[in-house]
């Protein structure tokens, strides 16, 4: 019991002093789970918009895949960049295996589906209430797009933010494409597995609170993001 | 939209459009008939006014008119029929095409400037005239002091002057009215009614839905009654409210059950 406060006392101590180790796996999380945020939004957002607004031969099959991809396993999609990326693999001359670059390539790979099957929900809704009104318009499928996109942005930042949760506190994919090289792929999920099995609990404590810190944070940005739409009536 | 510039711009567009004509016109949907042979015309400009008992069909005439819901069987003719024609004469003379302004207007999730703004955007109309023009609309809609407002926060009877407004900014050739004043206030029915008359003057075709007996007597040029699913009268406002030409359109105007 005793050895437990005292490793709540360094994780303190390291989060007060602003310790360059800690923060700087905090900084690398951060970027890499961002970077696939970014990247999944702008393809998951383009997928869930284009499957609700175009009729196509398969586009079921393509909702109920993304839907299913939703829940895909970590370490699989960890496995299946590995072995694209490994040498033998087809991109393995790139040589991208154990850098960030492996691990936003596979954050971005496990939460797209996610992006995109929460994005058709959203914006499926909004369809059927302009499907008429568009067509009275005579809008193009580009513009029908363009325009669902705008006019459910408060939705999809929520749905941004979910991807967001799911990449920042996987640990299962990177471990397996970065490595958990210390100062080059360690980021908060690996370092703190790491640092559990050695039996150094501090600094995964203190890890420990940035990640529900930052997990919180991201909670309330969807609670604000949704009273804000509510208020402006804009949901 | 309602200046003498554009007054040229609707009367080239009427110059190319035909009557609209219903050729044995049926719909079906999950096997049911709900229109049923409807044959009518309805001339290129004046207001045609559609009555008829809820469930009649109406709407889906409407819809049908629109080219929302295309017919089992039968054909609709005249107006403008080619998709890439509509926007070949939106861009040649601004009159581009039928609109449909429905029961419950449907708002953009944008202030009320920005719903109006965003037609005119669609229709390639210059950035720099497009302020104007949207205060213009607003003016004639008596929405002035609400522009800035989300539009999804304007009460119904400013939401409806709204989704008007924003129709007739494109000058439509043919504006298609779903019940446009049902549930509003005297005063939001006298701005909606004023801003349909400004358009019939402009050279636009009005087809307007309503179960409102006085309003079709204040604006009908012609009357279309509608009973499950069949014209059973198209006449002129005289001669219908003279003689509607059948018991079930009879009944209709003396608000009781038709005898069987």
């Amino acid at each position: 019991m005793g050895d437990f406060s005292q490793a709540f006392q360094i994780a303190f101590n390291l989060l007060w002093s602003m310790d360059v180790e800690l923060y700087s796996i905090v900084y690398l999380s951060l970027k890499v789970s961002i970077s696939a945020v970014l990247i999944s939004c702008a393809l998951g957002f383009l997928i869930g918009a284009a499957l609700t607004v175009f009729r196509f031969p398969g586009r079921r099959v393509l909702l109920i895949l993304f839907n299913a991809l939703m829940g895909l396993p970590p370490v699989v999609v960890g496995l299946m960049v590995y072995m694209v990326l490994s040498r033998s693999g087809p991109l393995g001359v790139l040589g991208l295996l154990y850098t960030p670059t492996a691990m936003i390539i596979a954050q971005t790979v496990l939460i797209t589906p996610l992006v995109a099957a929460l994005s058709a929900q959203v914006l499926q809704e909004l369809h059927h209430e302009y499907d008429e009104f568009f067509r009275s318009l005579q809008l193009s499928g580009r513009e029908k797009l363009m325009t669902l996109l705008w006019e459910g942005r408060f939705g999809l930042v929520t749905v941004g933010l979910a991807g967001f949760g799911r990449a920042i506190s996987e640990v299962g994919a990177v471990m397996i494409v970065g490595g958990n090289i210390n100062h080059v792929t360690r980021i908060m999920t690996t370092a703190i597995a790491l640092e559990t099995s050695k039996g150094t609990l501090s600094l995964a404590l203190a890890l420990g609170i940035i990640l529900i810190a930052i997990s919180l944070l991201v909670n309330t940005s969807v609670a604000l993001v949704r009273s804000k739409a509510k208020e402006a009536i804009y949901a | 939209m309602l200046e003498q510039t554009n007054r040229t711009s609707t009367s080239t567009a009427l110059r190319r459009c035909k009557p609209l004509q219903f050729k044995d016109v049926v719909l079906e949907i999950d096997g049911v008939a709900l229109i049923r042979q409807i044959n009518c015309t309805l001339d290129s400009s004046g207001k045609t006014i559609v009555l008829g008992p809820n469930g009649a069909g109406k709407s889906l005439f409407l819809r049908l008119l629109a080219g929302l819901m295309e017919p089992t069987s039968g054909a609709i003719t005249g107006g403008l029929e080619e998709q890439d024609g509509l926007r070949k004469l939106a861009q040649d003379t601004g009159a581009p095409c039928m609109s449909l302004v429905f029961q419950n207007p449907v708002m953009l999730r944008r202030t009320a400037f920005e719903n109006i703004a965003f037609v005119l955007r669609h229709h390639q109309v210059p950035k720099h005239e497009i302020s104007s023009k949207v205060d213009k609309a607003l003016a004639i809609a008596r929405l002035e002091t609400r522009a800035h407002v989300p539009a999804r926060r304007l009460s119904g009877g400013e939401q409806q002057r709204l989704a008007l407004a924003r129709t007739l900014m494109i000058n439509p050739y043919a504006l298609l009215l779903d019940e446009p004043s049902a549930s509003l206030d005297p005063l939001s029915t006298a701005i909606v009614e004023d801003m349909i008359e400004r358009a019939d003057a402009m050279g636009t075709k009005i087809v307007l839905v309503t179960h409102d007996i006085k309003q079709a007597k204040r604006m009908a040029d012609d009357i279309l009654f509608i009973h499950e699913g069949r014209v059973l009268a198209h006449k002129s406002k005289r001669a219908f409210f003279k003689d509607p030409g059948s018991k079930q359109a009879q009944a209709y105007l003396d608000g009781r059950v038709p005898q069987e």
